[in-house]
């Protein structure tokens, strides 16, 4: 080891606590790079292993009853690789020790066997028996939430029969990774169940004997896709076919699309975000780290040392730093990501969750972090190299200080020797105080930006469950049922209120482009589910003519008077046109809404409604739900609050876990600029420190000209701060938006004051310790030091 | 004059203009002068008077603004400092000079071995760092670090770098100006051994009169020009020096 070298660690060593500020700031960038697309990797993977083991379909078909004859046709379409014929049918489950309502969805397996396709993973037990009407598996979430075991016993009532089933299975599948209600956003796993049971069983149970009302299929090597669902669409129409769905329109696949795709959003936007600035930093501050080596680098050169070598030692320092805080970032990123994609996993319920860290993001974050390191310390080397080592070794020359405007506009005797000697200080030196103040901005926008994440999610669902939906309980009917039964729903204990609701799917299109959905048909002011405006003031529904989600007439690309062809799905399936009425504010969902009687009248049917809202005495919940259990026509019971909760629950665990990291991060970067600026602040002036002590100034009065101009840099740039963060908020509700939810750009105060109070948090700390460095200066050291 | 001698450095019409802040100094005004192998040379002057700028110059630490610098090493061979390039002067600083400097310049994270094999790791013929140190008197101090080490001592250390390539030329600036009298002399002894035993060519810059005492020829400087130069009929040890 040469001598440099052993220069190199003790250098280190002795700017250890500067090294590791940067090492932390380099980490952070890394780690939420790494923590981000390692998630997604994991996650994206974990699927596409699970749909290729278990033949997850391609396409999927509902039809209202179908005979099994009718396969041949369907496996004669061109391009059709293998069909799966299933029944599914809604049940409302009993479980033993829990009262509340639980709703379900009965499949069909073949007899005693595997589909071939949506294949089931068994976890435990085995396939219902060839033969056995009173075997079932269950999903894997629900046993979860109830403790369920192979031979344990349910209640369930197909079709307003009841059936006694046992447990035969506990399994996982490829169509209901993801395992929420028809109507509802986020699973509740206590409540929603998906049970397999066999064919013939399930057919009598629910009077589709020889018949299937769904049918999945996938497709040849090659095949038009869209010509099939053409031909499919054709061929099952006369069936009650609602029209073919790609992967694309299904449930399960849909969400952890949306989940991925907002995770490759986040995976894209927050790395960059957090890339960028710790280069930026990264850059600023080894500049200034080297530039504090000026005198050694020019003694160096005296004795023979070439500008090459030099670079290469001021390289290799930055290099250490920089491998550091990288590989630091690596670790925490991995580990994190493995926490989270854990988290995830349980939402998506994938068999195994494989973590790699891409190889291409351990490259990207260490050329992007090396290059800025360099280009920061190169910069610094050159200028300290570029000039005769004697010039370098000369004290420099007395600054050219003067009195700036804002000096001269504060009158003396306010000011002070300590407010003056600051001024000039920053005004001799602009750049040097901007790049300062960019520094502390950037971290205070970023920390404004986690701040932002926290807030909005609480917003969004406070949005959606206060104002929106204002139901305690949805209820769904088997079937279009006459409006009357609103009138029996009245008496039921504890209903305060009713309002009836008719759903029909339906294909939107304008122009060339179209989006599958449903029209919800409500009264003409809906009270327990509002239409918002932009203001957030409840809107009527039309007389004639659609209102939509903004979010939905911007996909269709439609504006308020367009005319849209609208293809009902069900029912007589026409097509007619309505004109976009209004469009309302949600956060959640893709809704197109219209009023009932107009839905209604749009069918050709009489007044018919596919379920209802209640407002309910919470004190008589229990009471009500034991009286629409015995409702033959109700197929399921959804509790708002629990949707409410569940949503809440799932995002506090994912996306609220994935803002904290972010602000705390953001949080270290801010505490490591700050430090490096009152670090590198302190190096710079501790000769004109020490004089003061000198000449008789105490150490507070002393301390007091640092901490000023760090206190004055810290408040110039939290305003600036708060610029860049509004600006990283816009962005990131950009990319988070999604079909799913759209995050509104709420910049609540709380999210200014964490900003502002993380950056004076910071500066606060980083104070103390340079006051506690003040007390350990030596005058006589200092000013005898060389110069 | 002496015409027998062999010429180190030889600079004609040496010229160095400064701007220091809102002011330009003439630090140098056209300086003509001759420095010969093997001799030990004091230049006197006031402050301000160029004799370090004279110094940094002929060391390939700072450029001239006119005027020429010509180098003769031991093979003859003349280089032209005025016109060489960065990489030139670092090989030649690398290669022929040692540097003395007043506030010793080390690198206080490095111990006294260290700072002079951060040059031995360079150089193309050197002793070894604890030689040079021996030279010195420091053999007992090997791994102090600079702030473990007196001001003398760190002068000494300052030295030891200097000379452990084996240079031909060793140029100190003011190397007792920041010393007490006796550390100061115990400098100057270490600095006269050199040139007499390893016949290093050593040019001294001081204020200090009674330094030229000890050197071959004393060269004054005034306000950016040689003023005199005058040669020593004979050396007086540093032992006997005093102020």
């Amino acid at each position: 080891m040469t001598a440099l070298h052993r220069k190199l660690f003790r250098d280190l060593w002795r700017l250890k606590g500067q090294a590791l500020a940067i090492a932390v700031v380099i980490a952070s960038g890394v780690m939420t790079l790494i923590l981000s697309v390692t998630t997604v990797e994991a996650l994206s993977r974990s699927q596409q292993r699970f749909y290729a083991s278990h033949h997850f379909a391609e396409l999927f078909a509902d039809v209202k009853r179908a005979p099994l004859g009718r396969l041949e046709r369907v496996q004669a379409i061109e391009g059709v690789n293998l069909v799966e014929p299933t029944v599914r049918a809604p049940v409302r489950l009993t479980v033993d020790g829990f009262d509340d309502p639980v709703r379900g969805l009965l499949i069909s397996l073949p007899d005693g066997r595997q589909p071939m396709l949506n294949r089931l993973q068994l976890l435990r037990g085995s396939l219902p028996e060839a033969g056995r009407d009173d075997q079932a598996v269950v999903s894997d979430a629900f046993a979860d939430a109830h403790g369920l075991d192979p031979g344990d016993r349910l209640e369930a009532i197909i079709d307003g029969r009841l059936t006694r089933l046992t447990i035969s299975g506990i399994a996982l599948s490829p169509e209901h990774l993801y395992q929420a209600a028809p109507t509802d956003l986020m699973p509740d796993y206590r409540r929603y169940a998906i049970l397999w049971m066999n064919q013939r069983a399930l057919a009598n149970a629910y009077g589709m004997e020889g018949a299937f009302n769904r049918i999945a299929l996938t497709l040849q090597a090659g095949a038009d896709r869209d010509d099939v669902i053409d031909a499919l669409d054709l061929e099952l129409a006369r069936y009650g076919g609602t029209g073919a769905q790609t992967r694309h329109d299904q449930q399960s696949h849909r969400f952890i699309e949306e989940e991925l795709a907002q995770q490759r959003a986040q995976a894209t936007i927050l790395p960059t975000i957090f890339l960028v600035v710790s280069a930026f930093l990264l850059n600023v501050l080894m500049g200034r780290i080297i530039q504090t080596q000026r005198e050694q680098i020019a003694v160096l050169k005296a004795f023979g040392y070439g500008d090459g070598e030099l670079a290469r030692h001021f390289a290799q320092l930055a290099g250490l730093i920089v491998l550091l805080g990288w590989a630091l970032g690596v670790g925490l990123g991995a580990w994190a990501a493995t926490g989270l994609a854990g988290l995830y996993a349980e939402y998506f319920r994938f068999p195994e969750m494989t973590f790699r860290v891409p190889a291409w993001a351990l490259a990207l974050s260490l050329l992007v972090v090396v290059l800025s390191a360099l280009a920061g310390t190169w910069r610094a080397v050159w200028r300290a190299v570029g000039r005769p080592p004697a010039e370098a070794m000369r004290p420099p020359a007395p600054q050219r200080f003067r009195r700036s405007w804002l000096e001269r506009s504060i009158p003396a005797p306010l000011l002070g020797v300590e407010g003056r000697i600051i001024l000039r200080h920053l005004a001799r030196h602009p750049a040097k105080a901007g790049l300062s103040v960019a520094g502390i901005a950037l971290s205070c926008g970023l920390l404004m930006m986690g701040a932002y994440q926290l807030s909005a999610v609480d917003r969004m669902l406070d949005l959606q469950y206060r104002l929106v939906l204002r139901m305690d309980v949805e209820l769904t009917f088997n079937e279009a049922t006459p409006l009357r039964a609103v009138g029996e729903l009245h008496h039921q204990p504890g209903v305060l209120a009713v309002e009836a609701w008719r759903r029909v799917p339906a294909t939107l299109i304008h122009g060339h482009r179209e989006y599958r959905t449903s029209l919800l048909g409500m009264d003409e002011r809906p009270r327990l589910r509002q239409l918002l405006d932009a203001g957030q003031r409840p809107q009527s529904l039309p007389r004639e003519g659609l209102v939509m989600t903004r979010h939905l007439a911007e996909i269709l690309g439609a504006r308020v008077g367009d005319t849209l062809e609208v293809a009902i799905m069900e029912g007589h399936r026409q097509r007619v046109a309505l004109p976009l009425a209004a469009v309302v504010d949600e956060p959640i969902g893709v809704g197109a809404y219209l009023q009932r009687d107009a839905l209604n009248a749009l069918m050709r049917e009489g007044p018919a409604i596919s379920g209802a809202w209640l407002l309910v005495d919470p004190e008589r919940t229990h009471d009500l739900n034991a009286a629409l259990r015995d409702m033959p026509r109700v197929a399921a019971i959804g509790l708002l609050a629990d949707a409410e909760s569940g949503i809440r629950d799932y995002m506090d665990e994912t996306l609220m876990v994935f803002a904290l990291v972010f602000v705390a991060l953001a949080a270290s970067i801010a505490f490591g600029v700050v430090y490096n600026n009152a670090r590198i602040a302190f190096a710079e002036r501790a000769r004109e420190l020490a004089t003061l002590q000198v000449l008789g100034y105490h150490r507070a009065e002393v301390a007091r000209i640092l901490l000023g101009e760090i206190a004055l840099i810290t408040l110039l740039a939290i305003p600036l701060g708060w610029a860049i963060g509004i600006g990283f908020s816009v962005l990131l509700s950009q990319a988070f938006s999604s079909d799913l939810i759209r995050i509104p750009l709420v910049l609540t105060p709380r999210a200014f004051g964490i900003a502002a109070a993380g950056v004076l948090a910071a500066s606060l700390v980083v104070a103390l310790l340079v006051i506690r460095r003040l007390g350990r200066l030596d005058m006589i050291r200092v000013l005898k030091a060389v110069e | 004059m002496d015409a027998g001698r062999e010429v180190v450095f030889a600079t004609r019409g040496l010229t160095r203009l400064y701007r220091m802040g809102e002011v330009s100094i003439q630090a140098l005004q056209g300086v003509d002068l001759e420095l010969y192998r093997g001799e030990l040379i004091v230049m006197l002057g006031a402050s301000g008077s160029g004799k370090s700028t004279l110094l940094n110059i002929m060391g390939g630490l700072d450029l001239a603004s006119e005027g020429t610098v010509r180098y003769i090493d031991r093979d003859q061979r003349d280089q032209d400092l005025t016109h060489a390039s960065r990489r030139e002067l670092t090989r030649f600083r690398r290669q022929h000079v040692g540097f003395v400097f007043q506030f010793y310049n080390l690198i206080s994270s490095l111990t006294a071995r260290e700072n002079v094999a951060i040059v031995t790791d360079i150089a193309r013929d050197p002793m070894t760092p604890e030689a040079a140190l021996g030279l010195v008197g420091l053999e007992g101090r090997l791994d102090h670090f600079p702030s473990q080490l007196s001001g003398g001592e760190q002068q000494r250390v300052a030295i030891a770098r200097a000379i452990a390539k084996r240079p031909d030329v060793l140029l100190c600036d003011e190397p007792t100006g920041a010393l007490d009298f006796r550390t100061g002399i115990r400098v100057l002894e270490v600095l006269e051994e050199i040139n007499r035993t390893i016949g290093t060519t050593v040019a001294i810059i001081t204020h200090n009169e009674v330094i030229g005492e000890m050197a071959d020829r004393v060269i004054r400087l005034r306000d950016g020009r040689v003023d005199e130069i005058r040669a020593n009929a004979e050396r007086r040890p540093a032992a006997e020096l005093r102020w």
